[in-house]
């Protein structure tokens, strides 16, 4: 008799503040592959949960919007390094969760990595295109400069679960940003796997939350949530966008509206989803006093 | 309900230091395990909807809102007792809360502040939050105060003459400093986290009741181990079986850590537990706390609302 090794399940967990719990709930749902095989479980995400992730996001924001932008480009390197080490991993996940090819796998994770390093670029240079030195008629300096806007919920593509994800976490990170990301419904492996990443990349804890569950439920949470500053509609259908901007309006969120057609995620992003998450901050300083 | 209470007359144990020493020592153990044991069991308590929203209105009219910094400035004490009296000022049916806490000098300020609220002030008194002074300076301490308005003093016991055993001297420096407050209510420190035992808070806890306290304090927030659930329990354990030996009702109040409405929420399940529901109320038991009211806040404007709030929606202090 041969013996056979029964293989480790892994169990999945949320990303809140750091450290990789269960949902509060304890409700788990299933997650197949493209042609409905059983891939794992994976935690269901309750309101708590959610308001968890903002408390730890709004906690981590004072120090990720501090660190200077050319450290916070090299812990997003960081990050992108981390990615290359899991990509076997990542080529797995993702081939399952959007049935692809391996080839075209490999392709959409390196594609993710490029991505971030990308946005890890831009870090220290996102102030030279937002911000500038303003001609005034008087004897004053005045300069503009862009600022964070704070704890962003972002809710994830639901065509792309890591490239798609990378896309529109990393510009909202990059600029000092706290995020807490609603994950592809269907498709939350490789971002619940990026959640393992980031913890071990030098990235403070709370500043990327990631949540697994349904869009539908956690959404208006956070839409409505006093302490969330800006909302990125991208993986939200039609219609839940429409009910979550008019949610999001109550303390004046930033919203990101999600395009009308999908979005090619392989082509080059633009510093649309850069600028879309910062505030101008002017100052007038007194010249030759 | 198992008492703690001695079965000795009360009058008579504290007419000696040997018979003091001798009641204090009589008393029961304390099973610390089963207590802290029964102090994680109340904590589960799943309080939601209507029940909720009570208990978060009488957490807020609880607390004594402190501040007790170094940096204390009149314009801070001043801007505390504002929100105090009103601390939602966007919502009318906040209840305030029930008295400010200040340093000595600082009740004057408050006292101006506080006329015609309702809102009382207490202030610590005898060399807080060490008390390693004199009695003279701690009795003049304690008089300044009253003199200057406060209706409430929290004073603290002499650990060190507690811990050395003279549990006479400790007896009767409350009583002067009880005879020096007049009128003010008397609030009794016993400063749990410098105790190190159970059995030394119950014993405490017993001596500051004997010798006239209106309520007994945990701690002053000021050393590393606050108030507890376990250390408050003990203390309301105590406060019911002194009503029931004595008739006379006694005040506790935990002080310190306290942060979250959901810790506040546990103490009160304490209270009803374990001393009832005549305590349920500010005359009988109060948070000293700084930070707590604004997430207590923040939870109502939930519960009115139905959207999660956030610092930005209370006032920084």
């Amino acid at each position: 008799m041969s013996e056979t090794r029964l293989s480790v399940l892994k169990t999945y967990k949320l990303f809140i503040g750091g450290s990789f719990p269960r949902s509060e709930s304890g409700r788990v749902y299933e997650v197949t592959d493209s042609r409905g095989q059983w891939l794992a479980n994976a935690p269901r995400a309750s309101r708590k949960d959610a308001r968890d992730a903002v408390t730890a996001a709004r906690a981590a924001f004072p120090r990720w919007s501090g660190t200077t932008a050319y450290l916070r480009g090299q812990v997003l390197y960081r990050v992108a390094e981390m990615l290359q080490g899991r990509g076997e991993q990542f080529r797995a996940e993702v081939a399952a969760a959007e049935g692809l090819s391996k080839s075209a796998a490999r392709a959409a994770v390196d594609a993710a990595i490029d991505r971030w390093v990308w946005y890890a670029g831009w870090t220290d240079k996102v102030a030279q295109i937002a911000g500038a030195a303003n001609p005034v008629a008087g004897p004053y300096l005045n300069l503009s400069t862009p600022a964070p806007t704070g704890v962003v919920a972002v809710l994830a593509p639901r065509d792309s679960s890591l490239l798609g994800l990378v896309s529109v976490l990393a510009p909202v990170v990059a600029t000092g940003n706290t995020a807490v990301v609603v994950t592809a419904g269907t498709a939350p492996l490789p971002a619940l796997t990026l959640g393992e990443v980031l913890a071990t990349s030098d990235v403070p804890g709370g500043v990327v939350n990631l949540l697994s569950g349904r869009a539908a439920e956690l959404a208006p949470t956070l839409a409505a949530h006093q302490d969330v500053n800006a909302i990125d509609l991208t993986g939200a259908d039609e219609e839940l966008a429409a009910e979550l901007e008019g949610v999001a309006a109550e303390n004046l969120k930033r919203v990101r509206r999600p395009r009308r057609s999908a979005e090619d995620w392989t082509a080059d992003p633009g510093t649309g989803r850069l600028l879309a998450f910062l505030e101008t901050k002017t100052v007038w300083p007194p010249m030759g006093v | 309900m198992p008492t703690t209470a001695p079965a000795l007359p009360l009058a008579d144990v504290t007419a000696t230091d040997a018979a003091l020493r001798r009641f204090l020592h009589g008393l029961p153990g304390v099973d610390a395990v089963g207590l802290e044991a029964r102090a994680a069991a109340l904590g589960t308590r799943s309080i939601k909807t209507t029940a909720k929203a009570f208990a978060l209105d009488l957490a807020i009219s609880m607390i004594d809102l402190t501040t007790l910094e170094g940096a204390d400035t009149p314009g801070k004490v001043r801007a505390l007792c504002a929100k105090g009296v009103r601390p939602d000022p966007a919502d009318r049916s906040a209840p305030s809360v029930a008295a400010i806490c200040v340093y000595p000098d600082m009740a004057a300020v408050a006292v101006e502040a506080l006329r015609g609220t309702g809102v009382s002030v207490a202030s610590v008194a005898t060399a807080f939050p060490a008390g390693r002074a004199a009695r003279s300076v701690k009795l003049a301490d304690t008089a300044e105060a009253v003199a200057a308005g406060a209706a409430e003093i929290d004073m603290v016991i002499d650990r060190g003459a507690f811990l050395a055993g003279r549990y006479m001297e400790v007896f009767e420096e409350i009583l002067a400093v009880k005879e020096a407050c007049g009128r003010a209510h008397l609030k009794v420190i016993l400063e749990n986290g410098e105790l190190a035992t159970y059995d030394a808070i119950r014993r405490a806890s017993w001596l500051a009741m004997l010798a006239g306290a209106d309520f007994v304090k945990t701690s002053t927030g000021k050393v590393a181990v606050n108030a507890t659930p376990a250390n408050t329990l003990l203390m309301l354990q105590a406060v019911r079986d002194f009503h029931a030996a004595t008739g006379r009702r006694i005040g506790v109040k935990p002080a310190g850590g306290i942060r979250t409405a959901k810790d506040a929420l546990k103490y009160l399940v304490l209270v009803n537990e374990t001393a009832g529901e005549d305590w349920l109320s500010p005359r009988w038991f109060r948070f000293g706390a700084s930070s707590l009211l604004n997430d207590l806040l923040m939870q109502r404007q939930k519960l009115s609302t139905g959207r999660y709030s956030g610092p930005d929606y209370v006032t920084v202090d």
